[in-house]
């Protein structure tokens, strides 16, 4: 009984957090704490079922549920994962737990209301990468706005109204044309034979590619652009720095460690198997702006004078190589761009907890107020130093083995049919060296300052509690370096279907996957 | 003709309120000031015609000799019309004390409002779209002059009655001229001869008078003019009332005339209201957002939801239909609410009533600023609350129409709303300021509030709860 619904379990157990968050007197910030640690650890445990019980061998979706929604639209309730949402999902609520003990002490006002915010969140994103009916995939994909923009916008930093602003309207202008998207693709379904209107996405993928060239184009480039803006694809991230900056680190860590991740699942969730002959189509496209985006991310990141920015830039550089790995449509392509999307939640995610450590104690990031932190601060350097470095891509750390991956997978691609993509996005590997390790020396090393200030203040260690949650993160950090094999094997079946699905289509010949065979067989009208 | 004892069973939702609105102006005009003693009455006759009206929902039945047909569809826009009086009779007593007006007419002019709506929602004859139409209007000219001591409430009145007025005149001559093509004011008939008479050019000219009518009532592009005016003056829960269950009334008719009696799809009237819907999307959210008062920001707000509705009624399909009965449940909820909130700030002499003033509520009543920033999600249309699903279903009308543009014209106008909408948000939430409610809010109109906002979210999340049942509707 409860296995049955464990997954469900899962996207709305931080709910219960949610309600006990209401009982609690406001002033109490230890309990309030504790609640929200305690309800985001204990989802992150429940998730670990679904790890464990999920089959690597079996194809489709797994932990499926359904129930009916709305009858009269064909709306379910209906929720599934398969190897991608799978890592991602535990990837979601390994990271809540550690971005609310990263920045214990960060918040002071309104803690009550943060934590709410926080856990609405965590349900939004889990939420998203568990459905199955494109009508709950946008409502969770909506709904988790309204907490971000409370984050950004009450939490945030100077600017943050602009900000908040800025990032909610952007992200929705990209969901709005989606939904239309939505509606004419299940109004598609309506109009084949025996057809009705539906947003089952497993019936819908049988659906979509019978859509003439055209339609599926418009489709395509709609939900392309949906995902473009969250992932950020050049040229729609300038939302990104303005939001990273501006958001407080709990903030900037579940954005870049999940949000951000949301627009490369949604391209392959839906963009690849529901338009398949449209995708094809624009592969030189979104490998042009991918490989711009690689390149432009990192350059930019290489002037910033603020560290939290630099960070905010290495990402629409790093998440370039994951839509690169996307479009290469190869079996590594994918598998690199998925365990790369779990390497930068990772590394990323740890990147922004640091630099929310040191601005919690000098009150600025500025690099060029820092010199010769390592000598007052060896163990945050030991820790800036291995993240920095999976960063980049050594061998050894996560980093490498998806970049290494996603560049093989683009050298051998036949889709991208040129190996100049793969070379220019190579270079995003150096450049990544020279920022991140150009602002690690001009901040660790050097002279100490001589009065011991830095922005004014005196600087001590990171205490156990920070470094336990950075621990934590490098512990993933060098399992995936060393030993990735854990990880993709969760998805390798699913990256695999994928490709042979899309190599089908180029051939001209649909194969029937497994998930089509479902969709006739398994699903209540 | 003999009146059955089933006329007067199925018609009872109506009865019970008309009573009621006589019984209290007998009461009132006996007793003096006495408003106490409306209010309780009106409280029980609208309770009473909501208890009636859902007594009687399934069955669909014309009455009174195919002059009204009570249940199924009438009885639904029934319950939206009762809802938002009910929720107006209670937000308006504290106002009303506040602003020094309180009187038993208003309870007696919401109650024959309400029986007017009801009477055109239940309308099965020309005649009584007409008289429902006088009804509701004259009652709500009244209302909106009702603080009859302020020159802006007076304006409002005059305002809405003199255009009000030209667009019953419009109404009328459109009525006319269809009775003149096809010989009866029975709309049942009229269906009949339908394909027959619509290809008579002045047959189409009545139907176009008749869509001005009612676009103004609905406030739509181009005939929206008066509604920043009036919603500016007029009391506050009563433009809360006026733009939610006045509206309604309005879309009942529209969905009556041209949906049902009428089958415009894929005709140039279709058209025609695409075109007016459109219109109304784009000046409405763009117009809103260059206003500093809140009450004129909800007003070109509603412009805008009229448009959105339109959306549902150009489509002309089943999912148009469903789509613009849950739009406007969802809509009477979340503005009756909105409104509610704004009576609370608003102080007296049209103090409090800008943008500005809701700077910082957040941290001074979190609870009211809680309530505002629900609904404004919902009137921005973010799930998961009652005002996303509401665009999802006419939007997808419009798609299944061959309306794409429509639907895109829709969710664009929707990203422009959300930066108004939101920006009540930031300022509540992200500001500094020393916005507060000088006095405390009364219980039963804070609970009212909140049942509003717990219903937006309710119906958001469980949106089958409502349109599983107005499926049932279609077919008169």
């Amino acid at each position: 009984m409860v296995f049955e619904h464990i997954l469900s379990i899962t996207i709305f157990f931080p709910l219960l957090g949610v309600l006990a968050l209401f009982l609690v007197n406001k002033e109490n910030a230890p309990l309030i704490k504790l609640i929200g640690l305690l309800t985001s650890a204990l989802t992150f445990v429940i998730s670990l079922i679904l790890y464990f019980r999920f089959d690597a061998a079996g194809s489709g979706f797994q932990f499926r549920e359904y129930a009916v929604w709305v009858k009269s639209l064909n709306i379910g309730y209906y929720v599934g994962i398969d190897g991608m949402s799978l890592l991602l999902i535990v990837l979601t609520t390994f990271l809540t737990p550690i971005a609310l003990l990263g920045t214990w002490n960060s918040i002071e006002h309104k803690l009550r209301g943060y934590t709410i915010m926080v856990l609405l969140l965590e349900v939004g994103m889990v939420g998203v990468f568990a459905s199955l009916d494109l009508f709950l995939f946008y409502m969770f994909w909506e709904a988790m706005l309204i907490p971000m923009y409370f984050i950004i916008g009450i939490w945030g930093g100077q600017n943050r109204i602009y900000a908040a602003i800025k990032f909610f309207l952007f992200t929705l202008f990209g969901s709005l044309l989606m939904l239309v998207a939505i509606l004419a693709l299940g109004y598609f379904a309506s109009t084949l034979p025996d057809g009705y209107f539906t947003t089952n996405l497993v019936q819908l993928y049988a659906v979509g590619p019978r859509m003439a060239l055209t339609l599926q184009s418009w489709l395509f480039l709609a939900f392309a652009l949906s995902f473009a803006i969250k992932v950020p694809l050049f040229p729609f991230h300038t939302w990104l720095p303005d939001a990273h900056v501006q958001a407080p680190t709990a903030g900037s860590v579940l954005l870049a460690g999940v949000l951000l991740k949301m627009g490369t699942y949604g391209l392959i969730r839906f963009c690849l198997p529901l338009f398949p002959h449209a995708a094809l189509k624009f592969v030189p496209l979104l490998g042009i702006l991918a490989v711009i985006g690689i390149i432009y991310g990192a350059l930019v990141a290489m002037v910033q004078t603020d560290l939290k920015k630099l960070v905010a830039y290495s990402s629409v550089s790093h998440l370039g190589f994951v839509v690169l790995g996307i479009f290469a449509m190869t079996e590594e392509g994918i598998q690199g761009a998925i365990i790369q999307m779990v390497n930068h939640g990772l590394s990323t995610g740890a990147l922004f907890l640091i630099v929310g450590m040191i601005y919690d104690r000098a009150h600025t990031r500025t690099i060029s107020d820092f010199g010769g932190v390592a000598k007052v601060m060896p163990v945050y350097a030991t820790f800036f130093l291995i993240v920095s470095l999976s960063s980049i891509g050594i061998p050894g750390l996560n980093g490498f083995v998806g970049e290494f991956l996603i560049l093989l997978g683009s050298f051998k691609s036949t889709v991208l049919a040129s190996p100049a993509y793969a070379v220019l996005a190579s270079s995003g590997v150096i450049l990544a060296a020279v920022y991140l390790l150009w602002a690690y020396q001009r901040m660790m090393f050097g002279k100490v300052r001589e009065d011991g200030l830095y922005g004014g203040h005196k600087l001590t260690d990171i205490n156990g509690r920070e470094i336990v949650s950075l621990a934590l993160l490098v512990v993933f950090i060098v399992w995936i370096g060393v030993y990735p094999g854990t990880f993709l094997s969760k998805s390798a079946p699913m990256a695999r279907q994928l490709v042979q699905g899309m190599e089908g289509i180029r051939q001209g010949v649909m194969i029937r996957t497994t998930e089509n065979r479902d969709a006739q067989s398994s699903l209540p009208r | 003709m003999s009146i059955t004892s089933s006329d007067l069973i199925y018609s009872s939702p109506l009865i019970a309120i008309v009573v009621f609105a006589l019984l209290t102006l007998i009461v009132e005009a006996l007793g003096k000031d006495k408003p106490i003693l409306s209010y309780w009455m009106s409280l029980v006759g609208v309770t009473t015609s909501l208890v009636l009206s859902f007594i009687h929902l399934d069955s669909g039945v014309p009455v009174f000799g195919e002059m009204l047909f009570q249940g199924g569809f009438a009885g639904y826009c029934n319950i939206i019309f009762l809802t938002s009086a009910l929720l107006t009779i209670l937000l308006a007593k504290g106002y009303l004390a506040r602003m020094e007006a309180h009187r038993g007419e208003f309870y007696i002019l919401i109650l024959f409002a309400t029986s007017g709506m009801m009477l055109m929602a239940g309308a099965l004859n020309l005649i009584t779209v007409f008289l429902g139409i006088e009804l509701m209007s004259v009652s709500l000219y009244i209302l909106a002059g009702f603080m009859r001591k302020k020159e802006r409430s007076n304006e409002s009145a005059l305002k809405y009655f003199l255009l009000g007025a030209f667009a019953t005149g419009f109404l009328l001559y459109g009525i006319a001229l269809i009775y003149g093509i096809s010989g009866t004011t029975n709309l049942l008939l009229i269906h009949e001869s339908y394909a027959v008479h619509i290809k008579n050019p002045i047959f189409l000219i009545g139907g176009g008078l008749m869509l001005i009518a009612l676009a103004f009532k609905a406030s739509a592009v181009p005939f929206h003019m008066w509604a920043p005016d009036v919603y500016e003056g007029a009391p506050t829960p009563v433009a809360g009332f006026m733009s939610t269950a006045a509206k309604a009334a309005a879309f009942a008719t529209f969905i009556l005339i041209f949906n049902r009696i009428f089958s415009i799809s894929g005709t140039s009237l279709s058209q025609v209201i695409a075109f007016i819907a459109a219109a109304s999307m784009i000046l409405g959210n763009v117009t809103a957002i260059a206003q500093t008062s809140i009450k004129r920001m909800l007003a070109y707000s509603s412009i805008a939801h009229a448009g959105y509705m339109l959306s549902g009624v150009a489509a002309a399909n089943n999912e148009g239909e469903t789509g613009v009965l849950f739009y406007l449940l969802a809509y009477t909820f979340m503005n009756v609410g909105a409104f509610g909130i704004v009576s609370w700030v608003e102080r007296k002499d049209d103090k409090n009533l800008t943008l500005e003033d809701y700077a910082g509520l957040g941290a001074r009543q979190p609870v009211v600023a809680a309530l505002m920033a629900i609904f404004m999600f919902s009137l921005a249309g973010i799930p998961p609350f009652a005002g996303f699903f509401g665009k999802y279903y006419v939007f997808l009308a419009a798609v299944k129409a061959d309306m794409t543009w429509l639907a895109i014209v829709g969710v664009l106008t929707s990203l422009i709303s959300a930066y108004y909408y939101l920006r009540l948000v930031v300022l509540m939430y992200f500001r500094e300021g020393d916005a507060d409610i000088d006095k405390p809010v009364p219980v039963t109109a804070l609970v009212a509030v909140a049942a509003a906002a717990l219903l937006v979210l309710a119906l958001g999340v469980f949106p089958s709860l409502v349109v599983d049942m107005t499926r049932g509707f279609f077919k008169i």
